[in-house]
């Protein structure tokens, strides 16, 4: 009994095999690139955006001859926001699927624990949006499409003192998130050496009432107020500044993508770093909103764009390269110097993009292109 | 001097959410000497009706605040008469379990029907600073203030001066006695069930419409340190849950404002085991307690 159940198992593990043999050999007419992101669960939105907006740019790309002979096939990957699924489907994307460049991943975390396996794969890996710094150390053939989380908190004190003339500027950040203590930290020594931090106050997830901070912010009356959070926190706290009726100006991070949503009004005239603007009058953003809005019938987000813009950055690389071997490929990444949706792209020594970030004030519940500003 | 007072005002405002929530768990304490952990649900379920209400229907805010906590109560009602009646012989580790099995039960059922995304509150009442002197008070915190008053007089009163109220002391004092005297014990209870609730359920659209959001775990945090003051003021004491409430909103909002935000919920909860050692029965419990 035991004898026969071995040899059964032995034959299926050689089927499987053979099997996998096949799958790999009929690719040569078509490239294969992988996204791996959440596309279920709570964070799905993050994960179908970047799948969205690279399908859309592989479609483009198709349809303009594609790259070298071969058609770009995108295939996305349910990450579920988990580091263990992520390293799962990242093998299955290698193994099954023979991709020759990953997309993704979507989250910093889930970028992380991929990292390790794609180095020593000498995958080409973009990662659209994951914006933690070590995501690209001591990873040459690892690159990213957003900027980081310093870069962008830099860069929004750069910007209160330089466009808005702010000498004191109050924090309020989230203590249980590593965004936000990341931005916050990067904006308060950026903005200490150009002016006065008059508070640097930390709350946690669960915190709802922000009135006894705020009403102690407000007594030293500074300039502006950074709030590196995502939407849902961000969108309390400027209602009970509004309901305080604390005359400030509030700055924040990519986290703020969509805030006109839910809280149009209290967010009117504040500002935001983001990736795009999605009234940059460039031609190449609005054509990218034309046909984001023609294929899915919504407004891209700013995952949308990034997902978009890396697919197009690793086809190039591709077709510089003239062919998808890795190391050849990484090389050509390592080159890329041109003209993208999230603005002009060319990358450090780390992989790390050197680019302007865009800084948007909402005016009348819509977005309005305040400044572009480039970082450092 | 300007800014204590500003901070005063926001430490009653979170203070009377904090008591209107403290009420329910005393009164439910004090007659039938549980601990009612299911609370701080009834309260996230009186802020899901008030939204669906505000989404639906243009009905004048007093309206929708009254329906939601007419159902909250019948809910109350409904989750002592399923989950707690047919344990009332039963020890009273078995209901504190039910109890804390019925939170699970609605926490999740909200979380199959609306999702964990928080759910934005429309402004119920315009959002405005009012000059009140040298000092800016919100719309919200003064209507929040104000009705938290009024329903605890009304409160007060019904206890003190109706038939009703009457019962409702003489079931908490004694159970048997009360049923000699011809006091229908079970309504009695489920009338106490049913106040609770509906003062819960107004917590909890207050909560909502103050911090702008309504989502599944909304009534966790709240309801626990209501329940702590509640303890702080002496659990089973009407007065108490009130005093204890607007301590709680005054430490937290103090020790946000001249400490640090970070360690306000420490100092709230390391006060209850401070109390706990100091005085078990609360600040104003004595040894022959006066029950609701």
């Amino acid at each position: 009994m035991k004898k026969s159940l071995a040899l059964l198992m032995a034959m299926v593990m050689i089927l499987s095999l053979a099997l996998a043999g096949c799958a790999k050999s009929d690719a040569d007419s078509v490239i294969k690139l992988g996204v791996i992101g959440p596309m279920t669960g709570d964070y799905s939105m993050y994960g179908t955006a970047v799948a969205e907006g690279a399908k859309l740019a592989a479609k483009e790309i198709n349809a303009a001859g594609g790259v070298n002979g071969a058609t770009i096939d995108i295939i996305a990957y349910d990450s579920k926001g988990d580091k263990t699924e992520a390293v799962n489907a990242y093998n299955r994307l290698r193994d099954q699927d023979g991709i020759k460049g990953l997309i993704g991943g979507t989250f910093s975390g889930e970028t992380l624990a991929i990292k390790e396996i794609a180095v020593g794969d000498n995958m080409p890996v973009l990662t659209p949006t994951a914006t933690h710094s070590d995501v690209t150390l001591n990873a040459p053939n690892v690159f990213r499409a957003c900027y980081t989380d310093p870069y962008q908190g830099a860069t929004a004190a750069k910007f209160a003192t330089e466009q808005l003339g702010a000498k004191t500027a109050a924090v309020l950040y989230n203590i249980e998130d590593a965004y936000s203590d990341g931005l916050a930290n990067a904006f308060n020594t950026k903005f200490a050496e150009l002016g006065t931090i008059t508070d640097f106050e930390g709350y946690t997830t669960k915190d709802a009432d922000f009135k006894a901070v705020l009403t102690k912010i407000a007594d030293k009356d500074p300039d502006v107020i950074f709030l590196p959070d995502y939407t849902a926190k961000v969108g309390v706290i400027l209602s009970q500044i509004k309901e305080l009726g604390i005359d400030v100006i509030a700055i924040g991070g990519d986290g703020w993508d969509g805030i006109e949503a839910d809280y149009a009004d209290v967010a009117e005239g504040h500002y935001f770093a983001n990736h795009y603007a999605k009234t940059d009058s460039a031609q190449i953003v609005q054509d990218f909103i034309a046909a984001y809005e023609k294929e899915y019938g919504k407004t891209p987000s700013a995952l949308a764009a990034l997902g978009y813009d890396s697919t197009y950055i690793m086809a190039q690389a591709m077709e510089k390269a003239k062919s998808t071997e890795a190391q050849k490929v990484v090389d050509a990444l390592a080159k890329t110097d041109g003209d993208y949706v999230t603005g002009h792209i060319t990358f450090d020594a780390n992989g790390d993009p050197v680019k302007s970030i865009s800084i948007i004030q909402i005016v009348n519940g819509e977005h309005k292109l305040a400044a572009k500003v480039s970082g450092e | 001097m300007v800014l204590f007072l500003q901070q005063m005002i926001n430490g009653l405002s979170v203070g009377s959410i904090y008591a209107l929530i403290a009420l329910g768990y005393t009164m439910v304490y004090g007659i039938i000497r549980l601990i009612n952990f299911a609370h701080g649900e009834i309260m996230m379920v009186g802020a899901y009706i008030a939204f669906i209400l505000a989404v639906n229907t243009s009905l004048p805010f007093i309206l929708i605040l009254l329906i939601s906590m007419v159902l909250s109560a019948v809910i109350g009602v409904l989750v002592e008469r399923v989950a707690y009646k047919p344990l009332r012989k039963a020890p009273r580790i078995s209901v504190l379990i039910t109890a804390i099995g019925v939170s699970f039960f609605l926490q999740n059922l909200a979380l199959v029907i609306f999702k964990a995304d928080p759910k934005i509150m429309p402004e119920l009442i315009e959002k405005k600073p009012i000059a009140i002197g040298p000092l800016q008070v919100g719309t919200v915190t003064v209507t929040t203030l104000a009705l938290s008053i009024v329903f605890m007089i009304a409160l007060d009163l019904f206890v003190k001066r109706t038939k009703p109220g009457k019962a409702m002391r003489a079931v908490s004092e004694d159970k048997d006695a009360a049923v000699l005297m011809g006091i229908h014990v079970n309504k009695t209870i489920s009338l106490t069930f049913a106040i609770g609730s509906a003062l819960g359920a107004l917590g909890g659209v207050l909560y909502g419409i103050t911090y702008t959001q309504v989502f599944p775990t909304l009534g966790v945090l709240p309801g626990l340190k209501a329940f702590i003051a509640a303890v702080l003021g002496g659990i089973g004491l009407i007065p108490g849950a009130v005093l204890g409430g607007f301590v709680i909103g005054m430490i937290e909002t103090i020790t946000k404002a001249y400490l640090s935000s970070q360690w306000s919920d420490a100092i709230v909860f390391g006060l209850l085991i401070i109390v706990l050692i100091v005085k078990p029965t609360g600040i104003l419990g004595k040894n022959e307690k006066e029950k609701v």
